[in-house]
Parts: C-alpha cells; sequence; structure tokens
C-alpha cells in the first residue's frame, strides 16, 4: 500500500511539473503572439467605453496599464498577476476573465461532454462493425462515410444540420443554449438538453470517424492475431472471439485515443458553438479574437492547453491502470527486475 | 475414396494452395494489371492416417508446411487458401461444417508459442476455455502435474517463461476431452523433465485410444515417443515409417529422403545431401524430391509417383527398390 502511495505522488509529481512548464511555455508564446500582431488593447478598452476620450486621457490610461513598458516586463507583471489569481478584466464582456471562462466553460463542457461520449460510443461501435464485417457492403458503406465526415469541416456540417433539421424540420431551435425570452433562473434543464442535441451531435459527428476507423483497423489486427487463430482452433465462434478477445484487446486503444482527441474536441466546440450561437467558452474565444479582447484571449488559451494536457494526462494514466503489461514494467522498473 | 476401417483420421491428396498477387513493376502502367494472380501450393497431395492409440510424429524440415497441415485439418485456415483432397474423421467426411463441431471438442490443438494466447487474458481463464462448465478442477490438477507455480493462473502470458509458457499451451489440449491432439511443436524450450513429463502425458492419452498427432523437427524425440514418423518433405509426406524402423537404420525405411535425413543425424554421420528443398512456388513437376534424388530416372521427373505400402508403412516413390 505504502508502495502504490509512492508511485502516486511520483506520478502526480512528474505531471504537475510537466504541466507546469507546458502552461509557462504556451504563456510565453502566446504573449508573443499577441504583441506581435496589430491589436491595440488600449484602443479596444477604450471603444468598450463608448465614449470619446482626450489624448492626454489616453496616454495616462497606456502609462496605467504599462503598454510603453519593453515587453519582457509587461510579461512578467502579466504573469505575476495571473500567479495570484487575476486573469484581468475581459474587455468585452467588462467582467473578470476568470468568471467569464468559469460561467461559460460549464456551459462548453456540457457540450463537449456530449459529443464525447456519443463519439465514443458511436466511434466504437460502428468500428467493431466494421472490424467484423471487413470488405463486406456494411464495412464499406461505413467506411465512406467515415472518410467523408471527417473530410468535412465542422461548421459546414453545423449549417446544413441547422439548415435540415431547425429550419426545413423544426425539430430543433436554431440556436443558443436557452429559448429566447425565458429568464436565465426559468430555464428547465429539459429545455438545456433540447437546445444542446443538435450541437454535440454536430459535434460528435465531426469527431466519431477517428475512433471508428482505428477501431476498425484494430479489431482487423486482432482477428488476424495467432491468439485468435488458436481460439478458433479452440471452437470459439466470430462472435465469442469479439467479446473474449477482440473487446479486451482494442477497449485499452480506443480509450486512450478517446481522452487525447481532448484537443479536437476543444477545436470543433469552437466553430460548433459559432454556428449555433451557442454561449460557451469557443464563443467567447472568437469573439475575444475578433474584438481584440487580449485578457480574455490569453485566458481562455492558457485554459485551453490546461483542459487538453488534463485530457493526454488521463489517457497515460489510464493505460498504465488498465493494461497489465504496461503496469507490470512500471512494477518491474521499480523493484528493479522483472516479475 | 477408399476407407479403412476404424482409422480415426485420414489423409488422402490433401493440396493446400494461396492465391497470392503477385507484383510485376515492368508489366503494366495499370497498377490494377501489374498484379498477376498466381496459385502457391503449399502442401500437394499429401497422405497420412492416424489410428485410435498411436501418436504419429510429423517430422521435417523448417518451411516444409508442417504448421499448415495443423490449420487444414482444423478447418482454420486463411480466406485465400484453396484445399482440395479428401480428409476423413472417424470415417465421416470433414466438411467445413463438421471441422466447426470437431475444433476444441474432438480435436485439439497445442500451438506453438505463446503469440498464440490472448496477451491481456489471465492464463486461468484462457486455459479454462470459453465452453461452460468451467474445467477449473481439471486445469489445476494438470498445472500441478506440469509442476506449474500456483500463482500461474493469475499471471499474463508475457509474465510466463518460455518452459511455463509451453506447459500452458499443453494443458489447453489436454483439458479438453479431444480424441485427437495436434501438438504444433510442443516442447521446445521445456526442460528435458517438462518435455517428458509432457510426452509421457500424450503417450498416456494415446493409451487411453486417443491419438496424438506430434509436428515436429526433433526426430529423435519423434522416433522415442511416436509409433509411426510421417517423413514431410517440400509439403508432402514421402514416407511413414514405424518409429522402429529409424531405430534400425537406413535398410529398414523406405524413400531416399528418409534414408538421406538418417544419415544426417548427428549420431549417424552427420552427412549432408548436396541442394536444398524446393520452395512454395517452384516446386518441381515429378517427385518432388526427384532433384535431389541420386536415384532418380526420367519417369521420376515426369510424374507424381503413387502411394505404395511397402513393409507395413507407406511411400511415395517410383522404385520398387532396396537401394
Amino acid at each position: 500500500m505504502n508502495e502504490a502511495l509512492k508511485r502516486i505522488v511520483r506520478v502526480f509529481f512528474t505531471y504537475s511539473v510537466r504541466t507546469i512548464s507546458l502552461l509557462l511555455a504556451v504563456s510565453a508564446i502566446s504573449f508573443v503572439l499577441v504583441n506581435a500582431s496589430p491589436i491595440n488593447p488600449v484602443q479596444q478598452y477604450i471603444i468598450g467605453f463608448g465614449t470619446a476620450v482626450s489624448p492626454q486621457q489616453r496616454a495616462e490610461i497606456e502609462d496605467y496599464w504599462g503598454v510603453n513598458e519593453p515587453p519582457i516586463e509587461r510579461y512578467f507583471s502579466w504573469l505575476s498577476e495571473v500567479l495570484h489569481g487575476n486573469l484581468g478584466e475581459s474587455a468585452l464582456y467588462r467582467r473578470p476573465v476568470a468568471a467569464v471562462i468559469g460561467e461559460r466553460f460549464w456551459n462548453s463542457l456540457a457540450l463537449m461532454l456530449c459529443a464525447w461520449l456519443l463519439s465514443g460510443v458511436i466511434g466504437f461501435g460502428l468500428g467493431c462493425v466494421m472490424g467484423m464485417y471487413q470488405d463486406r457492403w456494411a464495412d464499406k458503406i461505413i467506411k465512406k462515410c467515415c472518410y467523408i465526415l471527417s473530410s468535412v469541416p465542422t461548421f459546414w456540417l453545423g449549417l446544413v444540420f441547422l439548415l435540415v433539421f431547425s429550419v426545413w424540420l423544426k425539430w430543433f431551435p436554431i440556436g443558443f443554449s436557452a429559448p429566447i425570452g425565458v429568464r436565465g433562473e426559468d430555464v428547465t434543464f429539459g429545455q438545456r438538453l433540447y437546445h444542446l442535441i443538435l450541437p454535440a451531435f454536430t459535434l460528435s459527428l465531426a469527431s466519431f470517424s477517428n475512433i471508428a476507423l482505428h477501431t476498425r483497423q484494430k479489431l482487423i489486427d486482432v482477428f488476424n492475431s495467432e491468439y485468435v487463430l488458436f481460439a478458433r482452433a479452440r471452437g470459439e465462434g466470430k462472435w465469442t472471439i469479439l467479446c473474449r478477445h477482440g473487446l479486451r484487446n482494442i477497449l485499452f486503444p480506443a480509450l486512450t485515443l478517446q481522452f487525447a482527441s481532448f484537443a479536437e474536441l476543444f477545436g470543433g466546440s469552437v466553430m460548433a458553438e459559432n454556428v449555433f450561437s451557442y454561449p460557451g467558452l469557443g464563443s467567447a474565444v472568437s469573439a475575444a479574437g475578433l474584438n481584440g479582447d487580449v485578457p480574455l484571449l490569453l485566458g481562455i488559451t492558457l485554459f485551453s492547453a490546461l483542459f487538453v494536457s488534463a485530457g493526454n494526462m488521463i489517457a497515460n494514466l489510464l493505460y498504465g491502470v488498465i493494461n497489465p503489461q504496461v503496469r507490470a514494467f512500471a512494477e518491474a522498473g521499480r523493484n528493479g527486475g522483472f516479475v | 475414396m477408399e476407407q479403412k476401417n476404424g482409422t480415426l483420421l485420414e489423409i488422402h491428396d490433401l493440396s493446400v494452395s494461396f492465391r497470392m498477387y503477385d507484383y510485376d513493376e515492368f508489366r503494366h502502367n495499370d497498377i490494377r494489371r501489374r498484379l498477376k494472380q498466381t496459385d502457391l501450393q503449399v502442401i500437394s497431395d499429401l497422405h497420412l492416417i492416424v489410428n485410435p492409440g498411436e501418436i504419429v510424429a510429423v517430422a521435417g524440415s523448417s518451411g516444409s508446411g508442417k504448421s499448415l497441415l495443423a490449420s487444414a485439418i482444423l478447418g482454420i485456415l486463411p480466406d485465400n487458401a484453396t484445399v482440395r483432397g479428401h480428409l476423413h474423421y472417424k470415417g465421416e467426411e470433414m466438411t467445413a461444417a463438421r471441422q466447426r463441431q470437431l475444433r476444441g471438442t474432438e480435436i485439439a490443438l497445442v500451438p506453438q508459442s505463446v503469440a498464440f494466447l490472448d496477451p491481456l487474458m489471465k492464463v486461468g481463464a484462457q486455459v479454462d476455455g470459453h465452453r461452460r462448465p468451467r474445467q477449473t478442477e481439471r486445469r489445476k490438477s494438470l498445472f500441478q502435474r506440469f509442476g506449474l507455480p500456483d500463482k500461474t493462473p493469475q499471471l499474463y502470458p508475457f509474465q510466463l517463461s518460455g518452459g511455463m509458457a509451453r506447459r500452458v499451451l499443453v494443458s489447453t489440449a489436454l483439458i479438453s476431452e479431444a480424441q485427437l491432439i495436434i501438438a504444433d511443436e510442443p516442447t521446445p524450450g521445456m526442460s528435458l523433465n517438462q518435455a517428458l513429463e509432457a510426452l509421457r502425458l500424450f503417450r498416456e492419452m494415446a493409451d487411453e485410444g486417443k491419438a496424438v498427432i506430434l509436428i515436429t523437427h526433433d526426430i529423435d524425440l519423434a522416433i522415442e515417443f511416436a509409433d509411426r514418423v510421417a517423413v514431410f518433405y517440400a509439403g508432402t509426406t514421402v514416407e511413414t515409417a514405424f518409429a522402429s524402423d529409424f531405430k534400425s537404420g537406413p535398410d529398414a525405411l523406405r524413400h531416399p529422403y528418409s534414408k538421406a535425413l538418417w544419415n544426417a543425424l548427428p549420431q549417424n554421420g552427420f552427412l549432408p545431401i548436396e541442394g536444398f528443398q524446393p520452395y512454395a512456388g517452384n516446386l518441381p513437376g515429378g517427385c518432388l524430391f526427384a532433384p535431389r534424388c541420386p536415384y532418380k530416372t526420367p519417369q521420376c521427373i515426369a510424374e507424381i509417383p503413387p502411394i505404395r505400402e511397402v513393409r507395413g508403412g507407406e511411400v511415395r516413390c517410383q522404385h520398387e527398390m532396396n537401394f
């Protein structure tokens, strides 16, 4: 037990160091990029006021914000504020960036979680079907669909779905996360879910083909393996082999892939949220980008880096926890010998 | 097809070929037309009879198609394989459906290596198999008999040593009620004692009226434990001899290749013969051994010799001879 605890502490420490260095690198690079871009945060801030500002006032604002200091100094003063928990104030929403992210993250999380589960289940299921019926018509049709869906951009798919399901069939609302004209506190869970379905479905369709095609190939590899040949020699049928050996051997790679897909998921949510006017982080980041809201942009960049690296970390940890081979190698490494 | 009474397994004129696509870079501009479909014959006119109560060793060098013979009997060849000839189990023609019924119940395979075990499934559950009820008690006594440590059922295949893996693989066949066991190189990696224990178990099963096909390239071991030895060359059986014939020496053997094999054994002079075994894809037209045979005649090259019974064994050779 003590050994297990030590291992957990060591793994936690390793990943903490990795995540912190990643966040530092991301913050530095995005700061340099914003600095090099033509966005003028002061100009955006002033526009936000809605009133005219004299050159003198403007100079005072610039002085107050430290615009004229060297970039290195500005970076470190921003960084020290961030480390103290202050991400700055959004010029667009006139509220602290942390509050904006906190509020919108829950909307995005609901959307991404639904899409993630949907794409995982659909992808794994269809991958199994394709693998079982390799080169038969079911496989060929689903495979073509996967190729098409993985080539189609998310926003276009979203537009088509809006047109078909919202405009023509009127099955789903045209956008937002709640009905128009209803007060925030009166929105029911059912209404939220109803508004979530179409964007979540769009997002999952854009990402399930990856996992489906990987699962298909992995299952075909398993069926060509010697241990499946032996299973057949012992009289196991096709479906027994799938349940006894197939699922066991393709589940780990599929899970890893699924957790490592957080990056694509986040990228896809930017598109989906914009098309469906869904008030999440994705639509906030594009609004921040288009309106030159530097604090919000940097805040969301850092947050999404954290989110994606958390996904990758879970994938790595999960692999070590469930795969007996990885687990045994880790133990062997610690004991300085094998088994 | 002529049937003998009371045989467990009869194989007559079995040929297995694989449909392959040859790639010829210079033939056509169109990639589809560059691929030429060819049939690669890996087993040719094979003849083998297995009686209840005996161990038949199938001995031959690597690449002679020994493992494919096991797959052909079980009906688990890949989809691109074509099988011709006749397989009979207990006098009954083995159709694909019959083979499906027999696999794992009447006929069991002992595979070659640990790669034939599911890497992510614990050994105990794998040996027990998919059939209900689970044969856990039987497995425990088998493991004990083989001297496998108590923790073995909880291990994953990659945690087994070579010798442990072999014993586990043998257990997978012995746990079934199979009448016929096809053991594909079951002993390499085992210590001598373990190998002897495994072979003793096979012997016991044979003495109970079951039968074992022992695929091996260890002739000495085959002679020691088998009743008969089928000598395999280039995908066919050139001779089936009694194990005692190999002990008696080359004069008791019936085929020039068997005699050459005997002379090539370390204890018998270590004498090699010229040439090498022809591989699938460039098999000679007549007798498969003719190109290397010191006694070949134009007839040997022209046609495939028939199977003949000589001194209780079988031989595929033209010559009515004692060389």
